[in-house]
């Protein structure tokens, strides 16, 4: 990228005052130290989740066993479709950093282009959390536990039900420990005795337990992931307004699209902590 | 009221239709590695997570691994910060990475502590 940032300069120019010593505007610089401070945030967040994970004694779920459904099939993908959604995220992320290209040409329809575009991408992403948040909430089918503490999978080809005893191809599978839905398979009217026997029933996920694992799992699932798609709800709602400003031609007029820019360091940044949750909260 | 004491370093970020071209064949670039990285650690995590025994151990290195690898790319190239001047770079990373790696060893060492504590008392 040319100009100021390149420019060789001595120190004594550069913090000789009447100028920055950053050769970056006032905005920009305040852009990336919000940005440190929210980075912070998050790394906060992770850091608490790893804390919890690795200080618990109990098994804790595994990313690619709980995350492997896909909108309108059945079957196993495991992470198919986090990674689906990463990609999204970072392809949105792309035609942010072409939007800002374009606005360093004063290319006005390339900026409205690419940045409609990111806006797409913004909403496709928003989408395809709300499924995983309804899928993570409405759970596989959940699990019984009997008087002497033995766990089992109640299984049925019928996710939304809870009444599993009465629908399709009701069984059980003996749990296996640190697994999930994983064990050997109980049937008929054996099955129908135990579930008859349960003590407990957990179906789904909501904040005091879930059928994953240890309570704080689904906790820290709704915050990170929640606290992230607000960051992307905002991101969206920015770049609209800056997609609304350069269409009105205000940036041209101005002489500079730098607020492209500056939403864009945002943009970036919301698919920066997308890579960190999708490694610490998914994959590890 | 016109300033002209100001310096308008935006201005400055201009650059011609030619150094567009470089500019995007980069970004491209970029996008493509981005992609395979996050295709390789789907294609770790089902395939070769159970390949030998302690493969496991292994493959979670290799996540943390591409996943800096990933995240030097964003900040680096499609936030520009690789482009600015080197005491802005430190001014962002420097501190930000002393907290981030303070607060992981902290983390480390007290939960091992407390993870003790609960299979000793339980």
């Amino acid at each position: 990228m040319a100009g100021e940032a390149t420019k060789a300069l001595s120190n004594d120019v550069l913090w000789g005052g009447g100028r920055s010593p950053f050769s970056i505007s006032y905005g920009k610089m305040m852009m990336w130290f919000f940005l440190v401070s929210d980075a912070l945030t998050f790394s906060g967040l992770l850091i608490a989740y790893g804390f919890v994970r690795h200080s618990t004694t109990e098994a804790w779920p595994i990313g690619d066993e709980v995350f492997r459904a896909l909108p309108g099939l059945s079957g196993s993908y495991p992470l198919i479709y986090v990674a689906l959604m990463t990609f999204i995220l970072i392809i949105s992320s792309v035609t942010m950093v072409l939007a800002v290209e374009a606005g360093h040409r004063m290319d006005k329809k390339g900026v409205i282009k690419w940045m409609f575009l990111t806006v797409i991408g913004g909403f496709f992403f928003l989408g395809s959390q709300a499924w995983e948040w309804s899928h993570f909430i409405h759970g596989g089918g959940g699990y019984i536990t009997t008087q002497d503490g033995a766990k089992y999978w109640v299984m049925n080809d019928d996710h939304d039900t809870h009444d599993p005893v009465n629908a399709a191809n009701f069984h059980l599978l003996i749990a296996e420990e640190g697994h999930y839905l994983m064990g050997e398979k109980v049937e008929g009217p054996e099955a129908v005795a135990l579930w008859e026997k349960r003590v407990n029933y957990v179906d789904g996920a909501n904040m005091t337990r879930n059928e994953y694992g240890p309570p704080q799992y689904a906790n820290f699932f709704f915050f990170i992931t929640g606290f992230h798609g607000f960051h992307v709800f905002s991101g969206v709602i920015i770049n609209l307004i800056v997609l609304i400003m350069a269409i009105q031609g205000v940036f041209h007029r101005r002489g500079h699209y730098e607020m492209v820019e500056k939403a864009g360091l945002y943009w970036h940044f919301v698919d920066l902590v997308w890579v960190f949750v999708f490694t610490f909260f998914y994959l590890v | 009221m016109e300033r002209d004491d100001i310096i308008e370093y935006s201005l400055d970020a201009h650059h011609s239709e030619e150094a567009g071209r470089t500019i995007r064949k980069k970004i491209y670039f970029v996008t493509v590695l981005l992609t395979i990285i996050t295709c390789i650690e789907v294609g770790l995590g089902i395939v070769w997570k159970t390949w030998f025994p302690g493969a496991w151990g292994m493959v979670k290195w290799t996540f943390i691994a591409l996943t800096l690898v990933k995240a030097a790319y964003i900040v680096m190239s499609f936030m520009h910060l690789g482009d600015e001047r080197r005491n802005i770079r430190a001014i962002i990373l420097l501190p930000y990475a002393l907290f981030a790696l303070y607060l992981i060893w902290i983390a480390i060492w007290e939960s091992n502590y407390v993870n003790w504590a609960w299979e000793t008392f339980k």
